[in-house]
């Protein structure tokens, strides 16, 4: 996968050394603040931290309820993203090479929406969401708007998925006399699972990872949700909030952080076993 | 045989409808969001928003203009930044490194593109603004938000790099080592020309994408609203105008937010709309 | 063509979907817990959490939801029925005596610096001065030989419009540093920067100053800053901290009132560096 396959000399290269010392900083920055992250974040981890509530606004106590109230979000977020980026992959993917107008428009739009940024969408989420549709600072509203943001991401990542599938399956199946739906569901889909699973856990890191649309949306309570309609504080809110207004916050913001990334490293791990080919191509976490 | 032909055109159906509800999905926010600033552009002209003497929307000042430079300085630094250690990076990965260290760093750049903008800005505020405070200024500032921004882009430039160092065509590699170059000629007179519109593709997505960063901007930049030229002065982005001020606003101000939120996205919008080649790449 | 238009109808179905939105208007979950929601000034909203605490548990069948954004917006949502109560740390100004208000604390607004800063007094002038732009370092205030670093607040804050009116200043003319959001941000970047000045609610400094943050309250033309002078009426800048309702308030918000001023809760408003509402 790399090139290494120019000759190698034993002259002094400029590039070589510049090169070399460019990777230092990458390098010395991941270790810089992971380092940062784990001495800070770990003194503060530990069993009561994921299991209490946060107390004294969250100088206290740990993050159970926030841990919930982002797994509902995530949820509503997901249960949105899913049917609608598959059928949307699967829709690209039989118009592959259709390029009338409408197509290249919703190409076009798809990639505008993944390059829109949060803060729009958040915007928006807050506009529509929340005082329009009259849902307020709630989970749902938050959910919602977390789904326009990763949708475009999810559909570009399967559509990759779903593109994989060696063309001569479905020249096989035409010429076997299977009709498109039954091409997709009963062999290319089952074929690009392991991408799209793959898809699914990147569109999960996305949606984790993203604090500024949901704090328009979200809102910023600290209780248990006892309902979709609650206010909830997704984990990456509570580290803003920590870091930036909590005095004395910093300690559990490290914890919280280290809690988020120790996730977000278990997932890219198990995108790798899904999609190892997939994840060269497109290359994320 | 007609039941299958009924599921089969369910199916397409289905399909449409979602196709046309995503790609409605945007012209919807584009919309909205415009919808929401009406009430400013009705009341105030328009060219105000950069005639006006600075950004004070309770005093009926509606200055755009330093924190579009505040962003485009923030941006273009970060870019400066993290374009060439970037490239440079990439090629320490495809041509120089051993093979067990190239999967190593390879891998701690695919991490650092995954880690949340939030935790950055953590760091950024915890450890960063403290260390330039002690050089000059507040700390928080404009080159605190240089430096974050370009850490963010810089794993998204190596992969993208990357990525275009491998689809590069292996004839033009083999006809230049025939011709007897260098190894460090074939990589800056064959290699690096021969990707370099994908690069630009690229690089712009990152731009775009460095422009809509809010949670870095907000919580290093300092959020004073000035066009600084001193990196050690603080700024304001647009996005962390938004962040800061929106919870608050009402009336006009709250639709002057939705003004800035506009410009953003047509801003971003047409950068990307640019930009056909290399997407998914480059969007990731 | 054809995709065009059904695009077209499309997001006329969307967008008429988002018409009718503000026409329903954003209804209050009822269920059997009756909900009172609370919005406004991040000075109150500690408070008035811990009172919404106090009272859920003695009386289960409420839940009371407490949301910051600012005076301007209690007062909005109020209105707009979207809260039921809205906090407000100021007085209401004329315009908006179609509100009813309920005084529930008082509180000061104070200058503070690094804990380290040997600054102990700063005169209104001085802090004009500082303000403005015209006093750059600390030594010209009896400081160390160290550069101003103005901390200032957000467009939209009351803090930021209560110390607008006593310095008699046009937020144009201030020539800050840094912008911040809420109280307890000013108190964190002061903190953590020995050069800093800012200016937040007392109570929340009192109460971060006795939690062994590292800051210093500054005495304001020789007058200590204390909830004792606030409570005395010496200190000079003074505010109310207010519940607002529209209307009859429902009976449910009319008994989260009447506990909110109730006497044996004052404790909860002292605890937290206020003053209570009917103190002399």
């Amino acid at each position: 996968m790399c090139r290494t396959a120019l000759p190698k000399n034993n002259r002094f290269e400029t590039l070589e050394f510049f090169s070399t010392m460019a990777a230092f900083v990458p390098v010395a920055f991941f270790l810089v603040l992971f380092g940062q992250i784990l001495v800070d974040g770990i003194s503060g981890l530990s069993w009561d931290f994921l299991t209490q509530n946060p107390l004294d606004a969250g100088r206290q106590g740990g993050i159970a309820s926030i841990v919930l109230s982002t797994a509902y979000i995530l949820g509503i977020c997901l249960i949105i993203t899913i049917p609608f980026g598959l059928m949307l992959a699967i829709y690209l993917t039989l118009n592959e090479n259709n390029t009338n107008g409408s197509l290249l428009f919703l190409r076009r739009s798809i990639m505008v929406l993944a390059g829109m940024p949060s803060i729009v969408v958040g915007l928006f989420g807050n506009a529509f969401f929340s005082i329009s549709l009259g849902l307020g600072f709630s989970i749902l509203s938050g959910g919602l708007t977390l789904a326009c943001m990763v949708l475009p991401f999810f559909i570009l990542v399967s559509e990759q998925a779903l593109r994989s599938v060696p063309k001569h399956y479905y020249i096989n199946a035409y010429a076997l006399g299977l009709n498109q739906s039954s091409t997709l569901f009963k062999i290319a889909l089952p074929l690009a699972i392991p991408g799209i699973g793959a898809a699914l856990i990147l569109s999960i890191g996305r949606a984790l990872a993203e604090t500024a649309a949901l704090i328009f949306t979200a809102g910023y309570v600290t209780r248990t949700p006892e309902s979709v309609l609650d206010s909830g504080r997704a984990l990456s809110v509570h580290i803003f909030d920590l870091a930036m207004n909590v005095p004395g916050g910093n300690q559990n913001a490290f914890s919280t952080a280290l809690v988020l990334i120790i996730f977000l490293i278990l997932l890219s791990i198990a995108t790798r076993f899904l999609g190892k080919s997939l994840v060269n191509r497109v290359g994320v976490v | 045989m007609s039941l299958q032909m009924l599921r089969e055109k369910i199916f397409q159906t289905l399909l449409k409808i979602s196709a046309i509800l995503c790609g409605g999905i945007v012209i919807f926010i584009a919309l909205f969001i415009a919808l929401e600033s009406i009430p400013f552009f009705r009341s105030t002209p328009i060219y105000r928003l950069i005639t006006d003497q600075s950004w004070h929307p309770t005093e009926q000042l509606f200055n755009l203009a330093p924190m579009l430079w505040g962003s485009i300085y923030a941006v273009s630094l970060a870019i400066l930044i993290a374009v060439p250690i970037g490239i440079l990076v990439a090629i320490y990965i495809q041509f120089y490194a051993q093979s067990l260290i190239q999967s190593l760093v390879l891998q701690i750049v695919q991490i650092l593109s995954g880690v949340p903008s939030v935790v950055f800005g953590l760091w950024g505020l915890v450890v960063l603004s403290p260390l330039i405070a002690q050089i000059s200024g507040p700390g928080t500032s404009l080159l605190a938000g240089g430096i974050m921004l370009s850490i963010i882009v810089l794993p998204l430039i190596v992969i993208i790099t990357n990525a275009q160092i491998e689809q590069f065509e292996e004839d033009y590699i083999k006809s230049a080592l025939a011709l007897g170059m260098s190894r460090q000629s074939i990589i800056i007179r064959v290699i690096l020309p021969g990707i370099s519109s994908g690069l630009y593709a690229g690089i712009s997505l990152q731009i775009g994408r460095a422009l809509g960063e809010t949670m870095v901007v907000l919580m290093v930049c300092g959020n004073v609203v000035q066009a600084p030229l001193n990196p050690f002065e603080p700024v304001r982005a647009l996005t962390a105008n938004i962040a800061l001020e929106m919870a608050y606003a009402l009336g006009d101000h709250r639709s002057a937010l939705f003004v800035s939120g506009l410009l953003l996205l047509l801003l971003v919008s047409a950068i990307s709309m640019a930009q056909t080649k290399n997407r998914t790449i480059a969007y990731v | 063509m054809r995709i065009y238009s059904t695009l077209l109808i499309s997001w006329t179905l969307i967008s008429s979907l988002s018409a009718c939105g503000p026409s329903s208007k954003p209804e209050l979950p009822s269920s059997e817990t009756t909900r009172i929601t609370v919005t406004g000034s991040s000075t109150i909203a500690p408070l008035a959490a811990e009172l919404a605490k106090k009272f859920e548990t003695e009386h289960p069948e409420f839940r009371i939801d407490v949301q910051t954004g600012g005076s301007s917006r209690g007062i909005s949502d109020v209105r707009s029925s979207i809260a039921h109560i809205g906090m407000v740390s100021r007085a209401l100004y004329e315009s908006e005596s179609d509100l009813n208000h309920h005084l529930i604390a008082r509180d000061g607004v104070t200058i503070i610096a690094h804990g380290k800063n040997p600054v102990k007094n700063l005169s209104r002038q001085q802090i004009i001065d500082i303000y403005t732009g015209k006093i750059r370092n600390w030594s010209m205030v009896g400081g160390d030989d160290k550069p101003v670093t103005v901390v200032h607040k957000a467009e939209g804050r009351s803090t930021l419009e209560v110390f607008l009116a006593y310095t008699k200043l046009k937020n144009t003319q201030i020539k800050a540093d840094s912008i911040i959001g809420d109280n307890q941000q000013g108190l964190k970047l002061v903190a953590n920067n020995p050069n800093a000045i800012a200016y937040v609610s007392i109570g929340a400094a009192e109460y971060d100053a006795a939690h062994g943050l590292s800051i210093k309250l500054i005495d304001l033309d020789g007058i200590e800053a204390s909830t004792q002078n606030v409570r005395n009426g010496r200190f000079p800048i003074t505010r109310d901290l207010n519940f607002v309702t529209k209307g009859n308030p429902s009976e449910a918000t009319q008994r989260f009132l009447e506990f909110a001023v109730r006497e044996y809760n004052q404790n909860i408003v002292e605890g937290l560096g206020f003053v209570a509402a009917d103190a002399p």
